[in-house]
């Protein structure tokens, strides 16, 4: 007899997803913006992990860099100046299977969104966080940033900032709970893509924070950096950023840092004459709220009826 | 001298016919117990409460809270307390004077005095041990009240709390008030069995040593007054019916969420909305549900939105200042179009206002209180009932209409008890799980029906409905568009939404004839209040009706007819507003009362208003002298 039986099933491959399926609105950013480069690794990371697109939620605030999921074919939420982590966690809180990513300007997460920044790193959900720092505010047309240098003449500062900047590292390890804290810059895409997949993997809430050049606003802060491979230095363990040996070899200067020692990183961030990048931090089992979140999860409509009964009979007259 | 009843329960376990003890019928009575913070009154006025709803009568009860956590012992400002108005019907708001009041001493009574709470002939049961304390000042200040009380005419009763209680427990600072709970049961013949029970659950967590010395200060007060007092009133219970529950208003607002299926109350602490959260901390979890104390109230929100969007039913539950913060929030829910459901226990404003007191002050906050058009639901409960059942319909409306939906209660609400009947459980009242089927291909994220606006989302995890959510103008597809038409449309659809809810509303009815020399127009707590004054106003034969709005966005429809049958139109509601023959005040400098403004813009009618704020829930007495005014009576 001819023909399938009718219980048969043909086994139809997984579909295989390639960067275009994670490709979404042509980026609107200025050309030369570090932004691209971001976008770019954060596709490659989601193809690389093979992410459904429907499973896989970009969050973000206001900003340049805020823009991130209108070029992401995921679902998306760009939602308000500062606001990321809240809804990325709420997100993140009950539904444990969507991959949260976060996209926030320095702005955006160091300045009006500070209390949820440090919220979110005692949170400790799982998610991959991108700090676009380019030390400028670049939606808004060149005002100071909180991670501005001191000096940095702006709109706001035209003769000059007069306070010290905040160093974002710094202050992510300075925080309860902290367990992944990354330091990349946008020029070495090979670093840049290693450093978020590394991110992704992390189980826990991944703070990465990525140099990023802002040509229109804040060019001459990482011009040196980029042409100057002395600028730079690369912290390496075993346990740190895994990179092939090619890139590794691009740095003039390396240092041994193991991401378990949570002082040395608290050092290596406050270095002042060279930017250090790599894996500063590093903690697998700390406690996470978003195993809170999922516990109870998934009660059938008899269940809530019972509770609810529960609740009647105890208020009973 | 008049017989006991013999069916009453009490009797059984209260002892013997005791010819000597005076039995008054009352149909209701209002019985305050006021102390200082932290003595227990409000513990010993929620279990008489509870007991004599269990024994069938009406109640309703209201706590009287100092704005200190610990003011000094006998000051004047400090009162703590509560207030049981208990009846042989359906009780729906705190009344006016008490009857019978209990007292831990002579000085916290001052605080009520100010707030006009009693009137000539009131019983004052009063605690004597001061009028021999070591301290001669205190001494001299309790004679000296004892004199005021009685040229005020109140009718005091010296009564030796401490000197009872001590003979069972140590330190009478700790259970005076279920001496006090004792005193009151016998003197409105409640059911010992019924008050064992309630001290049994109240103490549950505590040892069995904690709950038999309560259960021996019970049965003490309990005898005391028996061979003391001499009198019992007898407030017969209400016809039997239903099954009843009784609770608080901010229970039944926790209880709503359980029984709408909602999986998420992201809250920061606030007063008076915080106890929702607290009795949902404690059950919430068997119900499928968690309580998120977020960072602050836009955090709070924020969590709230983003599990939303994801899927999740979420509330948010604050009072006033919370809601200032989470305004930019809820115009991203509005502008998103993503569901969420507002708990609002509204308390005196602006800024940190009256934490514990009532207002009726967000009215306006919740209708207009975004920059740009920002058409949500608001709605608002009048009775503890209304609490737990719009909690369940709010969370219908936003998903339906895709929208943040308010629901407004008070903090005359939050801490009021009313028995109502047991809710019959529907499953419909739950959210269904979240929607993982494809999503339709070529439908896009806002495929707003040209009629309604309404259209229905994609959530995370559906196939082939992903999109990027925006709080910037959006088109149909959510992309961000800057033409001109585009934020018309946009604002036009979400609009429409709400004229589509609309055709869904009933026109009000109104509580007396449909026409008249006045009607009083109210929203919220005060309705018990208002239909009190205006029911006994009616029975002087004035023409006057009242109209209770539940929707006040949209709000209800038929109004501008309904006004037009009446010579006049007032709102009687807890916010400011001027009056008018205040100094500087015209008809072009009027600020109105909320509901009033509201109206006047809505119905082209002359509405004017009865407000004030002095943080106290409105009483019938003082509707039915300002409906005596406004009718010339
Ligand atoms: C509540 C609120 N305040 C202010 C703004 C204006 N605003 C938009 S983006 C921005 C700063 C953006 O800087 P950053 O976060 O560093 O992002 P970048 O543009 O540099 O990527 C500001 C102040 C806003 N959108 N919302
Ligand atoms: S202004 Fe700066 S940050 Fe913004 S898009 Fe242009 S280059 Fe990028
Ligand atoms: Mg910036």
């Amino acid at each position: 007899m001819f023909g399938l039986r009718p219980d048969a099933v043909l086994a139809v491959p997984e579909k295989y997803y390639t960067l275009s399926d994670y490709e979404g609105n042509i980026p609107r950013w200025c050309p030369g913006c570090g932004d691209h480069s971001v976008l770019t690794a954060a596709q490659k990371v989601c193809r690389e992990n093979q992410l459904a697109p429907e499973k896989t939620v970009f969050v973000s605030g206001i900003g340049c860099s805020s823009r991130f999921p209108h070029y992401m074919k995921t679902y998306g939420f760009h939602g308000l100046h500062g606001r990321a982590f809240p809804v990325a966690c709420g997100i993140k809180f009950r539904r444990p299977d969507l991959h949260v990513f976060v996209a926030t300007g320095d702005g955006d997460c160091c300045s009006i969104g500070t209390g949820h920044w440090i919220h979110a790193i005692r949170y400790n959900m799982d998610m991959t966080v991108m700090l676009l720092d380019n030390e400028i505010y670049g939606l808004t047309k060149d005002q100071t940033s909180p991670t501005s240098r001191k000096g940095t003449t702006s709109n706001t500062h035209p003769t000059g900032s007069v306070l010290p900047p905040i160093n974002p590292i710094i202050t992510t390890l300075g925080v309860a709970n902290v367990s992944f804290v990354a330091q990349t810059v946008d020029w070495n895409p090979a670093h840049l893509y290693a450093t978020l997949m590394a991110a992704y993997q992390h189980p826990g809430f991944s703070f990465v924070r990525i140099l990023q050049r802002c040509p229109h606003f804040s060019a001459e802060v990482y011009a040196d950096a980029v042409t100057d491979a002395n600028q730079t230095l690369l912290l390496n363990h075993e346990n740190g950023i895994e990179l092939p040996k090619g890139v590794e070899r691009m740095f003039k200067n390396t240092e041994e840092h193991d991401p378990a020692d949570i002082n040395k990183a608290r050092e290596f961030a406050g270095i002042q004459d060279m930017i250090p990048i790599g894996l500063f931090y590093q903690k697998k089992d700390n406690e996470r709220y978003d195993e809170y979140g999922r516990h109870n999860l998934g009660f059938s409509i008899e269940a809530k009826e019972a509770a609810l009964m529960n609740e009647f009979e105890k208020y009973a007259v | 001298m008049l017989e006991l009843n013999t069916n009453s329960p009490g009797q059984s376990s209260g002892g013997m016919v005791d010819p000597k003890i005076e039995v008054f019928p009352v149909k209701e009575h209002i019985v305050e117990i006021v102390s200082d913070s932290g003595e227990g009154a409000q513990k010993a006025g929620q279990s008489f409460g509870s007991i004599s709803a269990k024994m069938g009568n009406g109640v309703w009860t209201v706590e009287i809270i100092p704005a200190e956590i610990q003011p000094p012992a006998r000051s004047r400002e400090g009162a703590s307390g509560i207030r049981i108005r208990l009846g042989s019907h359906a009780i729906t708001n705190m009344g006016d004077e008490a009857d019978l009041v209990v007292a831990f001493n002579e000085q916290a009574l001052y605080s009520r005095i100010g707030q006009q709470a009693f009137k000539e002939g009131t019983i004052i049961l009063l605690e004597n041990k001061w009028a021999e304390d070591k301290v001669p000042t205190v001494q001299k200040q309790y004679a000296e009240a004892l004199a005021d009380f009685e040229s005020r005419g109140y009718d005091v009763r010296e009564v030796p709390m401490e000197t009872e209680c001590l003979k069972i427990v140590d330190n009478p600072h700790h259970g005076k008030n279920m001496w006090v709970l004792g005193l009151l049961s016998f003197l409105y013949n409640r059911d010992l069995e019924i008050a064992e029970a309630q001290i049994a659950r109240i103490f549950r967590r505590k040892s069995q040593k904690v709950v038999q010395s309560n259960l021996d200060l019970l049965h003490a007060g309990f005898k005391w007054a028996q061979a003391n007092l001499g009198f019992q009133y007898d407030i017969p219970a209400q016809e039997k019916g239903l099954d009843l529950v009784v609770m608080n208003g901010n229970e039944a607002l926790g209880m709503g969420a359980i029984a709408a299926g909602i999986e998420l109350c992201s809250m920061y602490p606030i007063t008076p909305a915080t106890s929702v959260s607290h009795y949902l901390a404690e059950v919430f979890e068997s119900a499928g549900g968690v309580v998120h104390q977020a960072e602050d109230e836009i955090a709070a929100i924020g969590f709230a939105i983003g599990a939303s969007y994801a899927g999740k039913t979420a509330l948010t539950v604050t009072s006033g200042p919370g809601i200032a913060l989470k305004t930019e929030f809820i115009g991203l829910a509005v502008m998103a179009e993503i569901p969420l459901v507002i708990l609002d226990v509204q308390r005196g404003g602006p800024s940190t206002g009256l934490p514990t007191k009532v207002e009726q002050g967000d009215l306006l906050a919740s209708i207009f209180g975004q920059p740009g058009d920002s058409p949500t639901i608001v709605m608002a409960a009048s009775s503890i009932e209304e609490c737990f059942h719009f909690v369940i319909m709010a969370r219908k409306l936003a998903e339906a209409f895709t929208m943040p939906v308010f629901v407004l209660s008070d903090a005359n609400l939050a801490t009021g008890v009313q028995p109502f009947p047991k809710p019959q459980f529907n499953p419909d009242w739950l959210a269904p799980p979240v929607d993982q089927s494809n999503w339709k291909e070529g439908v896009p994220p806002y495929n707003w029906d040209e009629k309604t606006g309404l259209s229905q989302r994609p959530v995370p995890g559906q196939k082939g409905g992903m999109y990027v959510l925006t709080g910037l103008a959006h088109d149909e597809d959510s992309h961000v568009a800057y033409q001109s038409d585009i934020n018309q449309r946009g604002s036009n659809r979400r609009s429409r939404k709400l004229a589509a809810f609309h055709q869904t509303l009933k026109t009000p009815v109104v509580n007396g004839d449909d026409e008249g020399d006045l009607l009083v127009v109210g929203w919220g707590s005060t309705r018990g209040s208002i239909e009190e004054a205006v029911a006994k106003v009616r029975e002087s034969g004035a023409k006057v009706s009242s109209l209770h709005l539940r929707f006040l966005c949209p709000i209800e429809p038929g109004l501008k007819e309904i006004f037009k049958k009446f010579k006049k139109v007032i709102t009687v509601e807890i916010n400011y507003g001027d009056e008018a023959d205040d100094p500087l005040i015209t008809a072009e400098t009027r600020r109105y009362s909320q509901l009033a403004w509201y109206l006047r813009a809505h119905t082209l009618t002359e509405v004017d208003f009865f407000s004030n704020v002095h943080g106290q829930p409105m009483r019938p007495g003082a509707i039915v002298e300002r409906i005596r005014k406004e009718l010339a009576l």
